[in-house]
């Protein structure tokens, strides 16, 4: 046994990992050929995409987007020796329809206030959305902004939303002068404690606007426009379509029925009784029910229980049907993410002495509600995208119009056109709010999992 | 918002209205616009063009009618409606008329409390099969797959048609004319039937309309014609005759070129009273004399407006048939303005 040691005294040089395990070729070897079974895998998924590309590609790439009829298109393609069913698309249709099928009949000289109302819906929502980047005083915008958007998009003089908003104005006013006024009482014969007070308060308040809104509010209307009549041309419910109608529909319906189904949630899991079969037979028989019957039942039925004669707007049936199918999901989603909570939680928040109401705000909802994103959020897609079903009860939205466009004898038997741009418009809305739910999740995740 | 006005006086109405029925033609006038139900888009029939505004056959009764009572052929609101929603639509007065490609049948008419005023176009159910298949008459379509849209009475008219001629066939079953075309396009089905009118309006949007036929069989009678409620008569009264201006005018060979010479006195005592120089006719409506002038006006007399939107000259191309007048053998036969 010789017993020479050699220890080296340098370190050796970094050297480069060997090309086969870096850049492009190393990406490859590891994601796309591991073994030859996922090289074949990969072999035959490129063979399919080129082949769908190869088919899809040309058609798409056709040079027909100033044709000004099917058979206009044909002629384009056929100059180009292309013929057959599939040459190419008939990009000419989209070209004359984008803005009927973005705006529907709205008058094309006020198209400026749905766009209007649309990048305010941004600006209102932006302080809600990105609470950590914009100023929180714009919430104010946010809390006036449902009283402008109907406006702007219906138009009307200013003293309808007025109206509305002054009701509030009334019902708070009440309140505060009843509860101080009960308050007082309860100084001098100490029977009536401060809950009760605050009570007969908000039911006084509410009367008091009720009262405002159904009878007071309509002379009041009346005699500011006699008066005044500061406000914008009126658009008929019957001129709206396409995407507007489909946005319209889809943003009130998501923003009216997260509160309603955050309510609903509650009152399913409430002890009270009356509250929690109220819940559980409204979730139950929406849920129950697909949505189509609820729109039959607004554009029909309510049309013959009503009397001969009365204007209820068509859109406004739909945007109440669609709301209450949308609140019904929503209730069943958050109830997911209020029992997932432990019951350490609820108990927590009981033993630091919160009432129920402190509890839910402060400890049960933000928790729950975080859990509940993904659904939340596929909650909305999916009403966004339900709202093309008004087309049956002929509503002109974008796949309603769609139709409408093929009845023009210029334009009949065209389809993937339509349909491929429509979907395209539909993509960008559901994916980028699909996007914003991973980010929310991102930002929210504080670590508990 | 509205919404909370809207509701309020809907209550406050539901009390009210059940009373204060007025006629339907009152109604119009205050309003000064005509509700009128379309289609939610039909070839040739109803559809909105890029502006917005509603062009077709079914459309240019909607228009006449408005310009007899209003004075305006713009004063239209045209309500889209779809096979479900239109006999609502009419029955609970959200439309003052529906002008929309739809049949005459018993039941409708006295079962679901409708007046069809009259005929304004005579379709019927119809094959289309390629050239390629060599048959020349719909006898010899045992063991064919028909396209054939669910829920219509075509699907009916095709199951009698084949039971009654002792031959077989197997439906292929869609929903829309859109899919109907895409399917016959791509072999799915030998036969697609339908009405007359919608095989030649879907013939003529294909690449190569020659290499299919209609075959000559008609298989049903669909009588399309405007229709209002029951129980308003003057109302009926006035779509029917306005209906009515319109074939008679093209009968009289009033045209609206020359309408305004016609107007001002002919030696026909028939034209004048139609076009308001002699007679009160206009009065026995409850309009003035000029009112048939200005639905003819509004987009010409039948002719035109057959011309105009279906005819021969369109790439929809109808031949007239059964829509000539009774004088050119077809059925169109107006009672005489009298």
């Amino acid at each position: 046994m010789s017993d020479i040691g050699f220890v080296r005294t340098e370190m050796l040089p970094e050297q480069d990992p060997p090309a086969s395990e870096v850049g492009i070729i190393g990406w490859m070897r590891h994601n796309l050929f591991d073994g030859w079974f996922n090289s074949a895998l990969t072999l035959l998924s490129i063979y399919f995409v080129y082949k769908v590309l190869a088919a899809l590609v040309p058609w798409i790439l056709s040079p027909t987007w100033d044709a000004g009829s099917l058979a206009e298109c044909r002629e384009v393609l056929g100059a180009l020796g292309r013929e057959g069913h599939y040459a190419g698309a008939c990009w000419g249709v989209i070209n004359e329809r984008w803005i009927q099928l973005i705006f529907g009949f709205y008058p094309a000289e006020l198209y400026w206030r749905p766009i209007a109302a649309f990048v305010l819906l941004g600006v209102a929502l932006a302080p809600v959305l990105f609470s950590d980047k914009v100023p929180s005083k714009l919430l104010i915008f946010t809390i006036l902004y449902p009283f402008i958007f109907p406006w702007l998009l219906w138009g009307g003089t200013i003293w309808g939303p007025i109206s509305v908003v002054l009701g509030f104005v009334v019902g708070w006013l009440v309140y505060s002068a009843v509860d101080k006024a009960v308050s007082n009482l309860a100084l001098v014969y100490s029977a009536v404690d401060k809950a009760v007070s605050n009570l007969v308060g908000i039911i006084a308040g509410a009367v008091a606007a009720l009262i405002w809104w159904l009878i007071l509010s309509g002379y009041f209307v009346g005699a500011m426009d006699s008066i005044a009549a500061i406000g914008i041309e009126p658009v008929e419910s019957r001129k709206f379509g396409g995407f507007m109608l489909s946005i319209t529909i889809g943003v009130v319906a998501i923003a009216c029925s997260l509160p309603l189904g955050i309510v609903l949630a509650l009152g399913r899991q409430s002890d009270l009784m009356i509250v929690k079969y109220l819940s559980v037979g409204f979730i139950e028989f929406i849920r129950g029910v697909p949505l189509i019957t609820l729109l039959f039942v607004a554009s029909t039925l309510l049309n013959i229980f009503m009397p001969p004669g009365t204007d209820f707007d068509i859109i406004l049936r739909v945007l109440i049907m669609v709301t209450l199918f949308a609140s019904a999901y929503m209730a069943e989603v958050i109830r997911g993410g209020l029992a997932a909570l432990p019951r350490g939680q609820y108990e927590g928040a009981d033993s630091l002495g919160l009432n129920y109401w402190q509890s839910q705000r402060l400890i049960i909802m933000p928790q729950a509600l975080k859990i509940s994103i993904p659904g939340i959020v596929s909650t909305f897609i999916g009403v966004f995208k339900d709202t093309t079903l008004v087309s049956i009860i002929g509503l002109l939205d974008p796949l309603g119009l769609s139709n409408a466009i093929r009845a023009d004898a210029n334009w009949n038997g065209i389809v993937w056109e339509l349909y491929g741009f429509i979907a395209l418009l539909f993509f960008v809305f559901c994916f980028s709010m699909s996007r914003y739910s991973m980010y929310l999740e991102r930002k929210l995740h504080t670590g508990h999992r | 918002m509205k919404k909370s006005v809207i509701l309020g006086a809907a209550t406050v109405a539901g009390l009210a209205a059940g009373a204060a029925a007025a006629g339907t033609m009152d109604d119009v006038k205050a309003r000064g616009k005509l509700n009128c139900g379309v289609t939610t888009g039909l070839v040739g029939f109803a559809a909105p063009d890029a502006n917005g505004e509603w062009k077709g056959f079914d459309v240019a009764v909607c228009r006449a009618v408005a310009a007899a009572v209003l004075g305006d052929a713009n004063a239209v609101e045209f309500v889209p409606t779809t096979g479900k929603t239109r006999f609502t639509a009419l029955a609970s007065g959200e439309v003052d008329m529906l002008a929309r490609n739809t049949t005459w049948t018993f039941s409708r008419d006295v079962d679901l409390k409708f007046e069809f005023v009259g005929i304004n176009y005579y379709d019927g159910q119809g094959f289309m099969v390629p050239k390629s298949l060599g048959v020349s008459s719909a006898k010899e379509l045992d063991g064919a797959t028909v396209c054939i849209q669910t829920g219509t009475t075509t699907e009916l008219n095709l199951a009698d048609f084949f039971r009654s001629n002792n031959i077989s066939y197997e439906p292929v079953p869609i929903e829309t004319n859109a899919e109907a075309q895409q399917q016959y396009l791509a072999g799915a089905c030998d036969v697609y039937t339908t009405d007359a009118s919608g095989l030649a309006a879907t013939r003529a949007t294909f690449e190569n309309p020659g290499d299919h036929v209609l075959l000559p069989e008609i298989i049903s009678k669909e009588p399309l014609g405007p229709l209002v409620r029951h129980g308003d008569n003057e109302w009926g009264d006035l779509v029917r005759w306005t209906l009515n201006a319109l074939i008679s005018a093209e009968e009289l060979g009033i045209t609206s070129a020359n309408i305004d010479e016609m107007a001002a006195g002919t030696e026909n005592p028939e034209i004048n009273r139609l076009l308001g120089s002699e007679g009160t006719l206009g009065e026995m409506l409850g309009l003035d004399a000029e009112w048939a002038k200005r639905a003819i006006k509004a987009g010409g007399n039948y002719g035109e407006i057959f011309a105009q939107n279906i005819g021969e000259d369109t790439p929809i191309g109808l031949a007239r048939g059964l829509n000539a007048q009774w004088t050119d053998g077809g059925l169109l036969y107006s009672p005489p303005f009298r």
